[in-house]
């Protein structure tokens, strides 16, 4: 078969099982696109600013654990998807995000919208290609997909000079079954003597606690890290990209760990004797203080990546090894043990955690006037029975979510928990309604982030994306605004959003359904009308208390047990 | 600590700032860096020479070998190992200081490669610290330019860093 450059880029895309891009096309790119055009079996979505494209496929990688591609041009396409990529990365997200180039003989001349994309992105990247060659784009794109899906995934950045994708020079094509990489062969077991080591520990452990990160997600690990939990009966906590690991609604669940974090989660790590992280990286907003950090507990670190273990604490028993083939090792080696768990010392355990439980850190005044942004998100919850991908932004609504929906599944609860970035909760949420369809996608926002992409609204008229937008809006930029008060005596410098556009014409002016709701009473009709039109894109404009904070809260810099539960309070 | 980091990798364009990029993204220390093809020529070999903490230096092994691009690496200063590096010098050489540079460069094993009326330059290869030394013999005046290397290394014995 002989194909131009073009040609193979999208061939390559589909004998990589590639099914949907997300793109924006400009002159570095129009041959590629020309290729598209003449084919049916990939389909491209066009967005509205090449940040979306990016976060569109990060949410189709986030909510089916294959690999987003998207497709930008060169220079300004290719620096407005730098933050889409640098959110995929902090987040080990598989991608392939592919950029026009100038055309080979104009690179390095300043060309228009040349731009070093593999200069910009490399600090970003899992890692990235400059095509030199036609020849060379099928064992590229065949590389750049093996390493953005394996070991610890990340985004892969394939730059393509215009010249390579000219329709007019036509050469051999075959995808290439397999790839070997002498430089990258990512581990694919984990040490069967350092498992034995973690469990003949987690067998004298009378305080254990496991502390999960995104990692199980993505390792896809949620069935046996659920057996090896139960069969332990030891506390488990999840970071907030581990959440739906493991079900929320089990009773061995503590809720989120870290600066949000539960009081029960946190203070069973505070008062641990042993730590077992599968799949988390020991994250500064989980830490807190690393010198206050589980002072009492040894530490067993599951993960994949090397450099994640003992990079911001020190570890007693590292275990580098896919999550679910070590914790089916795990397993394995609990079976073959000769001791079992200390039930009695266990018992007592969970008998300190109940306590701290009792806690009720989670607690909200239910009977206010003003709409509670924890009721919505509880409602939500009830109107969706807490299967619906939840996708956020970032700042209080983001942990209101990730506090009160309660997550019983993985791949729910998609959100940028590494980079923290404004703006990805629509775009991923079209990425993960490419993907699903028939399931409901709710974007929880606020009024900041969602006017950092609102332009993408276009972009699910075009496609029919019906999704469901919670906006909390309490008219600031909440987790600013918070900070401001605990820590610059509420002198709220530029957090208040002034002159808001209203949502629900706004929305309307995009062909979609807009509503607004201003009474506690009305959230869980209105919710229910919105989820009722499943064909239809619904934009709630909800109004919350303005001055509702986030709690649990821990002061960066402080310990696990050092937690303000309210505005009241603070516990040493 | 001083650690060498003797690292193979792919002698691909681009390689070289991945690595220096590494080192500057993470605020890591490079001390120097020296970096050629082998006789593989799809493989490149560089010497880098770094400062840190036990933590930071094992943390940078592992960022180095996360690497798509480096294929091998190894702690040179955690066995026994030879470095050397190469210092080209300019020293002034008027007739009164010639006779004393010169016995100066032959007690150290150099060789003179320029003459004018007025300057030598020597070639000298050796350990960090004979250049050092070497440097400090010179009266500083005479020092005219200093070009070095930095060190490049091997692990003693039979084994070597290979693919």
């Amino acid at each position: 078969m002989e194909l131009s450059g073009a040609e193979i880029v999208v061939q390559c895309l589909k004998d990589e099982g590639v099914d949907v891009v997300f793109g924006y096309p400009g002159g570095a790119v129009l041959h590629i696109y020309d290729a598209i055009f003449k084919q049916d079996d990939v389909q491209h979505v066009l967005v509205r600013h090449e940040q979306g494209a990016v976060h569109a496929a990060d949410g189709f990688a986030r909510s089916t654990g294959k690999a987003g591609v998207a497709l930008v041009t060169s220079g300004p396409g290719a620096t407005n998807a730098v933050t889409g990529i640098a959110t995929a990365y902090m987040d080990s997200i598989p991608m392939v995000v592919l950029t026009g180039q100038v055309a080979s003989p104009f690179i390095g001349s300043d060309a228009f919208q040349e731009v070093d994309t593999v200069g910009i992105t490399r600090p970003c990247v899992k890692h990235n290609f400059l095509i030199k060659r036609v020849e060379d784009i099928a064992e590229t794109f065949k590389k750049a997909f093996y390493i953005a899906t394996s070991g610890r995934p990340g985004p892969v950045v394939v730059d393509i000079p215009k010249d390579i994708t000219d329709p007019n020079i036509k050469i051999p094509y075959a995808y290439p079954d397999k790839i070997k990489m002498r430089s990258y062969n990512p581990v694919t077991k984990g040490h069967m003597g350092q498992i034995r080591r973690a469990m003949d520990l987690m067998l004298e452990a009378r305080r254990p606690v496991i502390y999960t990160g995104g990692g199980v997600v993505l390792g896809d690990a949620d069935q046996e890290l659920i057996e090896l939990v139960r069969k332990l009966n030891f506390p488990i906590t999840s970071t907030l990209m581990g959440l739906g690991a493991y079900p929320s609604s089990d009773r061995l669940f503590l809720g989120m760990l870290g600066m949000h974090g539960t009081y029960e989660a946190n203070m069973a790590m505070h008062e641990s004797d042993l730590i077992i992280a599968i799949g988390a990286r020991f994250d500064d907003r989980v830490t807190g203080h690393v010198e206050k950090f589980c002072p009492g507990a040894k530490i067993v670190h599951v993960d994949v990546d090397p450099s994640s273990i003992a990079k911001n604490v020190r570890v007693d028993v590292p275990i580098v090894g896919p999550v679910r083939s070590v914790l089916k090792d795990m397993l394995k080696a609990l079976g073959e043990h000769k001791k079992r768990p200390m039930a009695e010392a266990i018992n007592d355990w969970w008998g300190q955690i109940d306590r701290w439980r009792g806690m009720h850190c989670l607690r909200y005044d239910r009977n206010s006037s003003v709409i509670k942004p924890q009721y919505v998100i509880e409602t939500l919850h009830k109107v969706t029975n807490g299967d619906a991908i939840v996708c956020s932004d970032v700042g209080q609504h983001q942990m209101f979510a990730a506090q009160f929906y309660g997550f019983d599944k993985p791949r729910r609860w998609i959100n940028s928990g590494g980079l923290g970035t404004m703006g990805f909760g629509l775009p991923s949420a079209m990425g993960c309604k490419v993907a699903h369809p028939d399931k409901d996608v709710a974007v929880v926002t606020g009024e900041g982030s969602i006017q950092m992409c609102i332009q993408e609204l276009a972009t699910c008229k075009q496609y029919d994306l019906p999704l469901k937008i919670i906006l909390l809006n309490n008219g600031y930029l909440g987790m600013v605004r918070q900070w401001q008060e605990f820590f610059y005596d509420s002198r709220y410098s530029h957090s208040y959003v002034e002159a808001l556009p209203d949502f629900v014409q706004l929305t309307q002016s995009y062909g979609h359904v807009g509503m607004r709701v201003e009474k506690p009473g009305d959230v869980e009709g209105a919710m229910k009308e919105a989820f009722a039109m499943k064909d239809r894109l619904v934009f709630l404009d909800i109004v919350i208390d303005p001055g509702e904070n986030v709690y649990p809260m821990i002061e960066a810099g402080k310990g696990h047990h050092e937690m303000y539960l309210s505005p009241e309070s603070e516990l040493v | 600590m001083r650690h060498i980091i003797s690292i193979l990798m792919e002698n691909e364009a681009g390689a070289l700032s991945r690595v220096a990029g590494l080192f500057s993204a993470r605020g890591y220390n490079i001390e120097s860096l020296t970096v050629a093809p082998t006789e593989d020529t799809s493989l490149s070999r560089m010497t880098l020479v770094t400062n840190g903490s036990e933590e930071i230096v094992e943390q940078i092994t592992k960022q180095l070998n996360k690497l798509i691009d480096v294929v091998k690496l190894v702690e040179l200063t955690e066995g026994p190992h030879i470095e050397r590096e190469m210092m080209l010098i300019k020293l002034k050489a008027e007739r009164a200081h010639r006779a004393e540079i010169t016995s100066l460069v032959e007690i150290f094993r150099g060789r003179i490669i320029d003459v004018t009326d007025t300057s030598y330059i020597v070639e000298m290869t050796g350990s960090v610290s004979k250049l050092d030394a070497f440097i400090e013999a010179v009266h500083e005046d005479l020092v005219v330019e200093v070009v070095r290397t930095g060190p490049s290394g091997i692990a003693r014995g039979p084994k070597s860093l290979g693919v």
